[in-house]
């Protein structure tokens, strides 16, 4: 599946390899696969217990299709995916990952950090750090949206 | 119509879902009514510059129509990634 938000984790290790299995298998030919893991890590300056991450269940999945069809058009890639968790995380564990593939490396990294440059900041997911001090939900940053201006 | 709110929204109006009865067209006229709903509402919606708007799960901006919309969501900036 392409595109998956869920509450459990997933091992990247497993899900980069079906990814590459089912482009053989659909006889896709991609000289270059390239991925990127999130990592939940203490961006506040407490001691990060969790990270609660909220969304909004159908227009997360849908804008997320989107963004990936605009990746596939814009690179020419052989294909996409995305796996996005929501719910509560330990610091360390694993948040999210995309994986492009395409003919040569140049479509396929650019494809991934196209993916993650609009998934910042168009998909509706919400991250609040839960640390020793309390809780204080995650500010977007002005260089996440400038980074689309580069698009 | 239905409304949603997420994260500090969400908790600032303290609930996610509900509701309402509008003859507003525009997504700024809705806020005026929800403004005056109650003190929770309008201290969420108070600073627009640091919500977004979705109308039908679609991001849109507040002069957007709802005339025609079923779920309008209301949200700070996403986090994601």
């Amino acid at each position: 599946m392409s595109i998956r938000v869920q509450d459990a984790a997933f091992d990247m290790g497993a899900e980069l390899n079906a990814f590459s299995q089912a482009l053989a298998d659909n006889g896709v030919k991609a000289g270059a696969i390239v991925s990127f893991c999130g990592v939940t890590r203490d961006v506040a300056e407490g001691d990060l217990d969790a990270m609660v991450i909220e969304h909004y269940p159908g227009m997360t999945e849908a804008a997320l299709g989107d963004i990936r069809a605009q990746a596939m058009a814009r690179f020419s890639l052989a294909g996409a995916m995305i796996v996005h968790r929501y719910g509560r995380l330990a610091a360390g564990e694993i948040i999210m990952m995309v994986a492009t593939a395409a003919p040569h490396r140049a479509d396929a990294f650019a494809g991934a950090e196209f993916l993650m440059d609009y998934l910042k900041s168009r998909a509706p997911f919400w991250k609040k750090e839960i640390t020793t001090r309390g809780e204080s939900w995650v500010d977007a940053k002005d260089t996440d949206e400038a980074a689309l201006k580069r698009w | 119509m239905e409304l949603r709110y997420f994260a500090w929204l969400r908790e600032r109006v303290g609930t996610g879902h509900e509701v309402v009865e509008t003859e507003a067209a525009t997504v700024s006229a809705l806020v005026e009514e929800l403004r005056a709903r109650s003190e929770a509402h309008a201290f969420a919606l108070s600073d627009l510059t640091s919500v977004r708007v979705a109308v039908d799960q679609q991001l849109v901006d507040f002069d957007a129509s709802i005339s025609e919309a079923r779920e309008v969501a209301f949200f700070p900036p996403m986090t994601g990634g």
